[in-house]
This record gives structure tokens, C-alpha cells and sequence, in this order.
């Protein structure tokens, strides 16, 4: 790890100013992603700015729904009762992510900023171009098994790994910034992860200088008809191959609107607005996910090592589909 | 089983304050002395009398009973694990390393107070700074949970936590675990299903199964929780609640079962059987 000053945050204000007044400064939650890259080397901020004890843990209804602290923890997020009553598909995804240890620690501001697991960019003796621009991308040609079937470019092919993302883009949640002025923004789920295009080394688009204060999620009626499916390769504590966030706000036996996303297939979580605009209307049935999961998965463009992917996906949808309404 | 304290600070500008912290070595406690008087009578006065110190003391109880010591002295690794030194540490020039943070912390409900680089994490100031080398390095990337600790009631890693960060909290090591020479009832429950081979991850995992007690008391989920939105206290855990939930610690042993079985009977409080049947 290279040397770097600690400082301690008291509010938000004073995090934003620290921030801006050292461009190589990094912001600090529960560090599970940050402090393992800092010991590959992969990140070196000189200075930490623990935000840990900053009051961004609540978790509230309001008007539209339900906001999430930055700063509370993975494992209250998804043991709040609210959202285990009415956004049981949040906590089903935060749940399917890493180890009770891991989201004892993990905040949720910090969930959606980790980096990606490509092996290569982890290695620094590999070329990567999100580590370094304009190296190359080691995973084109190499191992790309785990990679992305949807939206990669030349300059990248690696895949976004947060499974609690995947949830809150299919709630269609926003994310709400603190930002250099003082003034706050919020930004639409679907916006704030970006595909590699020509900047891989950008995986969103907040700015140097701004804090997540809180994550959004509108009100919605899918509590009783959601599934989160993660496929991996073993059972617990890995990250997805593929995985589906599927919620169905049923009118009797037609589908009012479907809700869905997938991890593991993209640099972002990957809305299905194909699958969803197929299901719009029509009976919930398995012959219709089906065909709408082979509508979205007809697009895909997979890789040397990860053709597996295409049919994994069809059959992901499929499922979690089902189980969605099944309840 | 054994637990020999050996605290040699890595970095080598800490080597000077060896020679001040050698001078203060603590005396054998009472509980030392009776042990070493049981395991060997004959060797004690002589040890009292030439005025053996604790760290010879330890490196000496290592070579005596090496395959010696059975598992009803299991109670001895504890009094070896009490940390040695901790005023010693407190001695260090704040201004002497770059990046120094003071950090004052409860350790094992002990108020400790050290001066840490920035860079170093709980783990490495545990180990390498209190002398508490329970908690174990396994792969220093939250990958295997050989690390886990109790912090302010929450399991947690120690390799991805900065000690700058635990400022004001409370930790605890499977050194705190027991209350003198009483086992914590999860210690006693793996003891009892062998739930370990090297024994390497086992520090972790019973911190960490201690603090899933709490969990399981407090009614959280885990990814298989049959109804999420269902919501109750006091859940008894099923084996594939219990592995889903202990997920976070590897056993490269691969000592599974007895590690169900363990933090059932410890759960329950009844005597369980092992479950050797494999789901493939
Ligand atoms: C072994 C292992 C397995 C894992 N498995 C999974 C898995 O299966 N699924 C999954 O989803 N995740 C998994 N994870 C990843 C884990 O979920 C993330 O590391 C965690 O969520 C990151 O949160 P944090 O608070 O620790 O972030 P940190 O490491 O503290 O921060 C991450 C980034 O976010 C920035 N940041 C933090 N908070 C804010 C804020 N409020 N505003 C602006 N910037 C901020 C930091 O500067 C940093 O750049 C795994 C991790 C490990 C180590
Ligand atoms: S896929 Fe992206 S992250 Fe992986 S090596 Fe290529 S550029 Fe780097
Ligand atoms: S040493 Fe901390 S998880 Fe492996
Ligand atoms: S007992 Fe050897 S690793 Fe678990």
C-alpha cells in the first residue's frame, strides 16, 4: 500500500471540501473493495476519508417510497423490515452478495462504486485499460469467461459485479449526490453506471468531489411477485455468472408491467427493455418469459469463453420469471 | 493446539523498542505457574527460581509439550494467548512514523491505546502490534473469513478493516471469547464435533459463528431464507441455513459437517449428531 493521510470526516460538507481539495484523495466507507485494491496497488489515493461516522444510515419512507443512507450497512439494508415486507427483492439481492462479514462492513454508497473483478485489471503486471488508458485489455483475448455478453467495446469486455445494483435497477431507483457547490443531484439508476465505450477506466458518472448521500426507490407493487436468481460456481460467497432481478405487477392474470435486470452480462447492471417491453400486456405464462428472454438474449454478442452465457440468460430469465410469480 | 506468543514487529524501525520492552517482560501468572507445575513438577522450582520470564516460559511449554499437551488442557492455550506487553506499544513517539494515527480501542473489554501506521489494518495491529495471533492472515483479501472478529457485536474482517477506523470501538478476538478457563459454549460445541483439522480457519470461524448466534437471535435473513418478507426473532437455524450463513469462512480442511454440527448443539443446547451426508 502506498503511504497515504487518514482523516475522519465529521459531516458532509467537510467530506465534499476534503475531497475537492486533494484530486487523489478517496472517499472511505466500509473499504472492503477500496483497501483490497490499495494492497494490489490497483488504487493509491493519498489521503482516506473515512465517512463511516457520518449520519447517512437511515433507512425512511418518504413521499415516493423508500430512501436508503449511503452510510448504512449492506446487512441493516436488507434486514430493515420495511424493505424485507415491501422490497423483499433488494434484500434478496444484497443477500445474494459476498458474506455476512463482507456485509457487516459493506455501505451501501460503496456497493455501487466497487470496480469490476476482471482478474486483469487486478493484476498490475497485465495490460488493462480501466487500470491504466491506453494499455490494452488483457480479457479480450485472454480469459474472458466471467466477461460481458452486452455493451462492451473495443477498449473493454469487463462486467459490473454488485448484485444489489442489479435489484435497484430493476426498482428503477435513482441515486442521490451531494456535489462540490453544495447543491444535491439525483441521478437516474439507468445513468449512473456507464458502458466502457472509449473511457472503460470511468464506470460511472459521478464526479471527483461529490458524495452519494442516499439511494431512492420509488413506491411499487411488485413486493408480492419478485425473484432475485444468481447463478455462480458455488452455491455461496461468488460472484454471479449471471443473475436476474425480476418483479411482476400483475392485473389478474396480465402483466401491467415487468421489471427486469441482469448482473454479470455487462459494465453495468442490464436492464432486459426488450424482455420488458415484450411482457408489457400480455399473460404471465411460461411460454411468454421465454420468448421474452430469448427476445432480450437474441442480442447479446458474447466472447471466446462465455458463449455459455447466451442460453444461461434465457433460462435465468425464465426462472426468476417464474418464481416471481409464484411469489 | 498450542498458541506460543511471538511478537516480532516486522518493521524494523520498531526494533530499537525491543530491547526496552525485553527488560519489562511480565512474571508467569498464578494460572501459568500451576499449569506448568501439573505438566511438569519437577522443572518448576527451578523455573521459578532462575527467574524464567514469560516468553521463555512460553517457547519452553512449546517444545515440552508438543504432542503432550491433550485436548482436556485446552484451557491452557488461553492462558498462553493473554497478550503480552501492551504498555510496552503505548511507549512509541507519535512523530516517529509517517502517517501515524493514535488509536484508543477496547480490545477483549481492555482499554488499549496504539499508535498505528495508516496503512495498517486490525489484523496486522492485532497480531503483529497487541500480540493477539488468534485471528488469523489467510488470504488478507476478504476472501476466506480466516480474519473474522467481533466488532461492536458484528462479525467483520479484519484484513479490509483499517485499525484507524476503530477508533472508540470494541473488539473482540477468539482470545476474548472465554471467560478464564470456562470455554465460550461455541468453542466447547467445536471441541466436541472436531470441528477442525489444522485448525487454521477455526479462530475465524467461531468468532464468527458466535456472532451468527446474534444474528439468528435477532431474526436476520440470509439468501436462503425461505419467506423474506416473514419476519421473526429468535430463528433456529436448519443445516442449509447454517452453511449459507457461514459461507464467509473457508475450511481448506474441509471440515464442514462438524462445523454444522458444532453451531447446532451450541444453538440448541442439545446434544447433535453429525450429519455425513454430502449434497453433491
Ligand atoms: C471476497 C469478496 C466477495 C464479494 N462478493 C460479492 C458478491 O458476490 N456480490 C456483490 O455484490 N459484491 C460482492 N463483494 C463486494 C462488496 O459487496 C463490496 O466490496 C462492497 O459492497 C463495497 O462497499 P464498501 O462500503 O466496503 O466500499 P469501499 O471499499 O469503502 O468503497 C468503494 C468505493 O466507493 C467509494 N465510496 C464509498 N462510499 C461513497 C459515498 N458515499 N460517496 C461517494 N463515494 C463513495 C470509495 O471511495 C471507493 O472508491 C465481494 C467482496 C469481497 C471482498
Ligand atoms: S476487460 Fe476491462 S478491466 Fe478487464 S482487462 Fe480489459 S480493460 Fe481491463
Ligand atoms: S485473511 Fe481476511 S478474509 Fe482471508
Ligand atoms: S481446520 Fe484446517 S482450514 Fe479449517
Amino acid at each position: 500500500m502506498n503511504p497515504f493521510k487518514f482523516s475522519m470526516a465529521q459531516n458532509q460538507s467537510q467530506a465534499v471540501n476534503m475531497l475537492v481539495s486533494n484530486n487523489s484523495a478517496a472517499l472511505l466507507g466500509g473499504g472492503t473493495n477500496l483497501l483490497d485494491l490499495m494492497k494490489e496497488h490497483v488504487a493509491a489515493p493519498t489521503e482516506l476519508i473515512d465517512i463511516t461516522r457520518l449520519e447517512l444510515k437511515t433507512i425512511e419512507k418518504n413521499a415516493l417510497g423508500i430512501s436508503l443512507g449511503a452510510l448504512a450497512k449492506n446487512t441493516d439494508t436488507a434486514n430493515h423490515p420495511i424493505i424485507r415486507s415491501d422490497y423483499p427483492l433488494l434484500s434478496k439481492a444484497i443477500l445474494a452478495g459476498a458474506s455476512a462479514q463482507i456485509r457487516n462492513m459493506a455501505t451501501n454508497g460503496g456497493n455501487l462504486l466497487q470496480r469490476t473483478r476482471c482478474s486483469y485489471f487486478y493484476d498490475i503486471a497485465m495490460p488493462c485499460n480501466k487500470r491504466e488508458p491506453g494499455s490494452g485489455c488483457a480479457a479480450m483475448e485472454g480469459f474472458n469467461r466471467m466477461h460481458a455478453i452486452f455493451g462492451w467495446s473495443d477498449q473493454c469486455v469487463a462486467v459490473y459485479p454488485s448484485d444489489m445494483a442489479v435489484a435497484l435497477s430493476a426498482l428503477r431507483a435513482s441515486v442521490r449526490v451531494l456535489q462540490q457547490d453544495g447543491s444535491s443531484r439525483n441521478i437516474a439508476f439507468d445513468d449512473f453506471h456507464i458502458l466502457p465505450g472509449q473511457h472503460p477506466e470511468k464506470d460511472n458518472s459521478l464526479k471527483h468531489g461529490e458524495l452519494i448521500t442516499s439511494i431512492e426507490i420509488p413506491e411499487n407493487k411488485l413486493a408480492a411477485h419478485s425473484a432475485y436468481v444468481k447463478v455462480r460456481d458455488r452455491n455461496s460467497y461468488a460472484f454471479a455468472l449471471v443473475s436476474v432481478a425480476a418483479g411482476l405487477a400483475l392485473e389478474g392474470a396480465r402483466i401491467g408491467d415487468a421489471h427486469i435486470s441482469m448482473g454479470g452480462v455487462a459494465h453495468k447492471p442490464w436492464r432486459a427493455l426488450k424482455a420488458e417491453a415484450f411482457l408489457k400486456g400480455k399473460t404471465a405464462s411460461t411460454a411468454n418469459f421465454r420468448a421474452a428472454a430469448k427476445a432480450e438474449m437474441a442480442a447479446a454478442k458474447p466472447l471466446s469463453h462465455n458463449k455459455f452465457k447466451v442460453e444461461m440468460g434465457i433460462n435465468s430469465i425464465t426462472n426468476a420469471l417464474e418464481m416471481a410469480l409464484k411469489g | 493446539m498450542l498458541v506460543i506468543i511471538e511478537r516480532q514487529p516486522t518493521i524494523a524501525f520498531f526494533s530499537f523498542q525491543l530491547i526496552n520492552m525485553k527488560q519489562k517482560r511480565t512474571a508467569l501468572s498464578p494460572e501459568e505457574q500451576k499449569l506448568f507445575g501439573d505438566l511438569m513438577p519437577e522443572e518448576l522450582e527451578e523455573v521459578l527460581d532462575s527467574g524464567l520470564h514469560r516468553r521463555h516460559f512460553l517457547k519452553l511449554m512449546s517444545l515440552a509439550t508438543a504432542g503432550l499437551l491433550a485436548s482436556h488442557l485446552i484451557g491452557a492455550e488461553q492462558l498462553f494467548a493473554r497478550a503480552a506487553d501492551i504498555d510496552d506499544i503505548q511507549d512509541l513517539i507519535p512523530g516517529a512514523i509517517e502517517n501515524g494515527v493514535n488509536l484508543s480501542f477496547n480490545v477483549n473489554s481492555k482499554a488499549t491505546k496504539v499508535l498505528v501506521d495508516s496503512r495498517m489494518t486490525l489484523l496486522d495491529t492485532l497480531r503483529e502490534r497487541i500480540g493477539l495471533t488468534g485471528s488469523k492472515k489467510g488470504c488478507d483479501h476478504g476472501q476466506c473469513g480466516a480474519c473474522t472478529v467481533i466488532v461492536d457485536g458484528n462479525r467483520v474482517l479484519s484484513c479490509l478493516t483499517l485499525a484507524a477506523t476503530c477508533e472508540g470501538k470494541s473488539v473482540i478476538t477468539i482470545e476474548g471469547l472465554a471467560k478464564g478457563n470456562e470455554l465460550n459454549p461455541m468453542q466447547a460445541a467445536f471441541l466436541k464435533h472436531d470441528g477442525f483439522q489444522c485448525g487454521y480457519c477455526t479462530p475465524g470461524q467461531i468468532c464468527s459463528a458466535v456472532a451468527l448466534m446474534k444474528e439468528a437471535k435477532e431474526g436476520q435473513a440470509s439468501f436462503v431464507t425461505k419467506d423474506i418478507r416473514a419476519q421473526q426473532q429468535g430463528i433456529l437455524l436448519t443445516d442449509e441455513e447454517i452453511s449459507e450463513r457461514m459461507s464467509g469462512n473457508i475450511c481448506r480442511c474441509g471440515a464442514y459437517p462438524n462445523i454444522v454440527a458444532a453451531i447446532k448443539e451450541a444453538q440448541t443446547g442439545k446434544s447433535v449428531e453429525q450429519n455425513w451426508l454430502f449434497v453433491g
